[in-house]
């Protein structure tokens, strides 16, 4: 836009250089967890620069910008201080900040330049608050869900997608009308009112199982937008950290619904719950073998090798510290124990581990499904503490299951398999597992928290 | 006047930027998936730079409001992202000890 940058404009997209070397620094760092915190670092200088360098800027109302950024940081402190098990909503919450203020700011462009705006323009603006504003509400109701203040069960209706659909459908007619007459002030709310309207239909059919990949696609979006933003306002840096976020959203979202053996589509326009509803009802009553946590602590201190199986129940019955606690107690006693984490358990990519972490536990203890499944024929004792789905053997072996072809933990092949649960009623998702039936299963019927530390007390390493 | 060249340009840094992000996070081990997510949200909250540009320029009344809030949106997210994503990764240890000021005597 400036004819000659002067040597002010200079500087600025120099520290805009600096800025987008650090930002893409800060996630290669992020490669392993011996320099992951150099990665902050980076991320946060590299942050001060782009600021700083905005700031320079002549003729700015600095009195309001400071109001501005002093309110974001009392609002951000207490989000980032919110307890691990509520990462996944807090998450979701940033991803609708993240968006809010992409579209805000597309919005704000939008009534500065028209009708002066030209064609290509007006398309990626289109683009931008679409995506900004279906992520907005989006990411509200997975918050929402997460935190429980919605009802998690996925609601479908007849004509859903077709009704999703022709939302969409309504908000790109309305984009290349704007495309081809972009001086029509009233269409451009219409349009964000749909997107807006588009992300709530989007997320009332996802279920809690699915959270991962949806958390990571609305991450994938909250990015596209921020880069188109970036073509919007002619900047660089806003480019490059919305395609490096763009495409971390999008890489995590593949890696989720290969997890899960799912695509896509099948993810946001089937929900998981609807297949099996009826399936679900065959109700005979087949025997189970259950045990006390006497017995449990018996048969795992007699082991060898133990591979815990952590699950989503692990972390809302908030056990992750007396599982520590039995991770002490068994290691006490020379039993090798490790975990298996399965890419998609929690509701957000590596949920697991950051608890377990949280609880002390050492990141090398923590293995991939990939990489540990191999080695549960040769495990004494598989536990599994509050996971279901991603242990179900019917995954491998039944084609009319619903999820059929899913990679699972290989739990079933170790010599016994201890299944902590509160009863007998089937997941989220209303699969009956399999694993349950099996003569080398053992069922401990309870709160997981409160049966670990009951296992922990008969091995006699409790702290109390 | 060639705002389209401008455009060709930050669809080659787009493409570029997008490879590159590519190629660094499939590297990021899965450990770190949340702290991951919880840094690429602070960085793309970068986002303030747009809407501290709308507040300070005050061309109307409904940029600078709409800036405001972006920028109390961005800057909540900046400072929590990294706020959080730090708290996590001080949680990662290994069961090696990484220093000899990191094995401090354990009264147990």
């Amino acid at each position: 836009m400036t004819p000659e940058p002067g040597t002010l404009q200079i500087v600025i997209e120099l520290l805009y250089l600096i800025a987008s070397v650090l930002f893409i620094l800060s996630l290669k760092w992020m490669s392993s967890p011996t320099t992951a915190r150099h990665g902050i670092w980076a991320g946060e200088i590299g942050m001060v620069l782009a600021i700083g360098g905005t700031l320079l800027n002549h003729g700015m109302d600095y009195r309001l910008i400071a109001t501005g950024l002093v309110l974001g940081t009392i609002i951000g402190i207490p989000l980032g201080n919110v307890a691990m098990t509520a990462v996944p909503q807090r998450t979701a919450l940033s991803h609708a900040f993240g968006a809010l203020c992409v579209t805000l700011v597309g919005s704000a462009e939008f009534y500065l330049r028209t009708p002066g705006i030209s064609r290509f323009m007006m398309a990626v603006l289109s683009l931008e608050v679409i995506l900004g504003g279906l992520t907005v509400t989006g990411s509200l109701m997975a918050a929402g869900k997460l935190q429980e203040v919605l009802p998690q069960r996925p609601l479908t209706y007849k004509g859903q997608n077709l009704v999703n659909f022709l939302l969409l459908a309504g908000a790109l007619v309305i984009a290349i009308t704007l495309v081809l007459h972009p001086e029509d002030k009233t269409l451009f709310p219409l349009m964000i009112l749909i997107a807006l309207a588009f992300g709530v239909l989007l997320i009332i059919p996802i279920g809690g199982a699915d959270m991962p990949t949806v958390i990571s696609l609305l991450n994938g979006y909250a990015g596209l937008s921020a880069a188109a933003m970036g073509f919007v306002l002619n900047s660089k840096l806003l480019i490059i950290a919305g395609a490096l976020d763009g495409s971390s959203g999008l890489i995590l979202s593949i890696i989720m619904s290969k997890a899960m053996n799912r695509s896509f589509t099948n993810v946001l326009f089937g929900a998981f719950g609807q297949v099996q509803t009826g399936a679900a009802a065959g109700e005979e009553a087949k025997p189970v073998r259950s045990a006390t946590p006497e017995e449990a602590a018996a048969i795992l201190s007699g082991a060898n090798r133990v591979i815990v199986v952590p699950g989503y129940g692990m972390a809302v019955a908030q056990a992750q510290h007396k599982v520590r606690e039995l991770y002490d107690a068994l290691t006490k006693r020379g039993v090798d124990v490790r975990f298996a984490i399965h890419p998609v358990a929690g509701r957000m990519p590596g949920h697991m581990n950051v608890l377990l972490a949280e609880a002390d536990i050492p990141y090398d203890r923590l293995i991939e499904m990939d990489e540990i499944n191999g080695d549960f024929p040769q495990t004494d004792v598989a536990l599994v503490i509050g996971a279901n789905d991603v242990t179900n053997p019917a995954a491998r072996s039944d084609k009319t299951s619903p999820i059929f072809g899913m990679p699972i933990l290989d739990v079933d092949k170790a010599h016994t398999v201890m299944v902590i649960k509160r009863s007998m009623n089937p997941g989220f998702a209303g699969i009956d597992n399999p694993l349950y039936y099996l003569d080398n299963n053992l069922m401990l019927f309870g709160d997981a928290k409160a049966f670990v530390g009951s296992i922990v007390r008969e091995l006699g390493g409790g702290h109390s | 006047m060639n705002s389209s060249s401008a455009l060709i340009n930050a669809l080659f840094i787009f493409v570029l930027a997008g490879f590159i992000g590519f190629e660094v996070i499939r590297r990021v081990s899965p450990l770190l998936h949340t702290p991951l997510m919880s840094l690429t949200n602070a960085l793309d909250a970068i986002a303030v730079v747009g809407a501290i540009v709308l507040v300070g320029e005050h061309k109307s009344t409904l940029s600078t409001v709409f800036g405001f809030i972006a920028v109390v949106a961005a800057t909540s997210n900046i400072v929590g992202g990294f706020v959080i994503t730090d708290r996590m990764l001080k949680m990662f240890k290994s069961s090696r000890p990484a220093s000899p000021s990191a094995a401090k005597p354990a009264a147990k």
